[in-house]
């Protein structure tokens, strides 16, 4: 590695992609510069480095660009080996990707795009799907701090970004409780151990805003 | 200890081609199994109870589900030879995104193009055929997506090619006429014995998705 590695992170405040970058970033201990992109009025930059998809986040590391928040946490773990975010073992390293790609498609397309257009009875019915889902990743944390053992890792980066510090903020701004401490004790726990995490914390979006932030976003999806 | 390995799959999946094409680069001793689709087994809705989906490998009785996630997985378990993944940290992301690129965009518009008609049909093969040009803009002029070698986007994308002819068919126009780099990419890939074995006859395909899209378009 370079002695004056050269790290920048064209992100959005309330992106869980981009936060969950950052997560991993300060977990590595690796400097960066941020930039802070406005999604209505996205820079220059970001649509010459990511002219397919026009998102965030964006890493720029000395001058390569890599794309797609998954690749990106996986670029970082490869190439700053040290504290490690994906398990060492190939089946564990499956299940984690495996489970990343439940939160971000299945999960996030149940509680967030669906719900958006739904009615108040839909709603009812999309939360449900998403505790069937939810359910899965309650059963991968039995016996365990965090669904990275007992350090903070890959999915625990991306289910966090996605679930307890975005969507729940969004389900908070409807009146919705998804995830209720009954049915869904480790879940919770998992939370609780994940807010005391400082690089975690230091990438949870502020509350109150966010939940304004995600309504929103609703209405942007009910209007497109 | 001997590995089993059981792959349950669906012969014109283009999903399922992924795997076998790289269970084949590895050398690696398999059992197919046909599964079908409208009376699955037990063993697929015990091995893949949340998405009930094929391809599913089965390694020594575990379970690893998505075709992109079992070519990494394979790449990673057999890794003494032919590697799928390049070894730089930045070639991999870029192999990384064409997959993600792959699975994000061509599938959905793929099926527009065969299973629907009119004006659907018209924007679905627009689509369709932007991305099949983007994807033969970043293939350049190299002979695989990754330079040199055969490799993870070349498994990603050749599947889709045993279908090309119902697309065709189906949606009136010539996929070559549009992208000839890629068709001769998609030659090139067929020598390869892997691939070559793992692919079924487009003509077959070409039957399949006609039954298949009486369903969604009634003539």
């Amino acid at each position: 590695m370079a002695e004056k590695d050269q790290v920048k992170l064209l992100g959005i405040w309330a992106s869980p992609f981009s936060r969950r970058v950052e997560m991993a970033l300060k977990h590595k201990g690796i400097p960066y510069e941020y930039v802070e992109e406005i999604l209505e009025n996205k820079s220059p930059l970001l649509l010459a480095l990511n002219p397919i998809h026009k998102k965030v986040p964006v890493l720029v590391h000395n001058g390569k660009t890599i794309l797609e928040s998954h690749v990106i946490l996986e670029y970082i773990d490869e190439t700053w080996p040290h504290n490690p975010i994906l398990p060492q073992d190939p089946y564990e390293r499956s299940k984690a990707r495996f489970f990343a790609k439940l939160v971000d498609e299945q999960i996030m397309n149940v509680g967030f795009f669906s719900m958006a257009k739904a009615d108040e009875k839909g709603r009812e019915v999309l939360a449900e799907q998403a505790r069937e889902l939810i359910m899965y990743l309650e059963k991968e944390l039995v016996g365990k701090d965090y669904f990275g053992g007992k350090t903070v890792g890959f999915l625990d980066f991306v289910a966090g970004s996605l679930i307890p510090f975005c969507l729940e903020r969004g389900w908070e701004g409807i009146g919705l409780e998804v995830i209720t401490e009954e049915k869904f004790p480790e879940f919770k726990k998992w939370v609780k151990n994940l807010e005391k995490v400082e690089i975690v914390k230091d990438c949870v979006p502020p509350r109150e805003k966010h939940v304004e932030h995600m309504n929103y976003m609703a209405e942007r999806v009910r209007s497109s | 200890m001997a590995n089993e390995v059981i792959l349950l799959d669906f012969w014109p999946s283009m999903f399922g081609m992924r795997t076998r094409i790289a269970l084949r680069e590895k050398g690696v001793e398999f059992e197919y199994r046909e599964e079908d689709l409208r009376n699955k087994s037990p063993l697929l809705l015990q091995m893949n109870p949340i998405h009930k989906k094929i391809p599913v490998l089965i390694h020594n009785g575990k379970p690893v589900n998505e075709s992109i996630i079992q070519v990494q997985y394979i790449d990673e378990v057999w890794s003494h030879k032919n590697p799928i993944l390049p070894s730089d940290p930045y070639q991999r992301a870029q192999a990384r995104f064409w997959a993600d690129f792959i699975d994000k965009k061509l599938y959905d518009a793929q099926r527009k193009v065969w299973a629907t008609k009119g004006g659907e049909q018209e924007a679905g093969k627009k689509d369709f055929i932007e991305i099949l040009k983007t994807l033969e803009s970043e293939l350049g002029d190299k002979p695989y997506f990754g330079g040199d070698d055969f490799g993870y986007v070349d498994i990603a994308l050749i599947g889709f090619y045993t279908w090309f002819p119902a697309y065709e068919k189906f949606a009136n126009f010539s996929i070559e006429s549009e992208v000839p780099k890629l068709i001769a990419w998609v030659k090139k890939c067929l020598q390869r014995e892997s691939v070559a074995k793992s692919l079924p006859d487009p003509e077959k395909v070409t039957e399949f998705v006609s039954e298949l899209r009486k369903k969604f378009v009634p003539e």
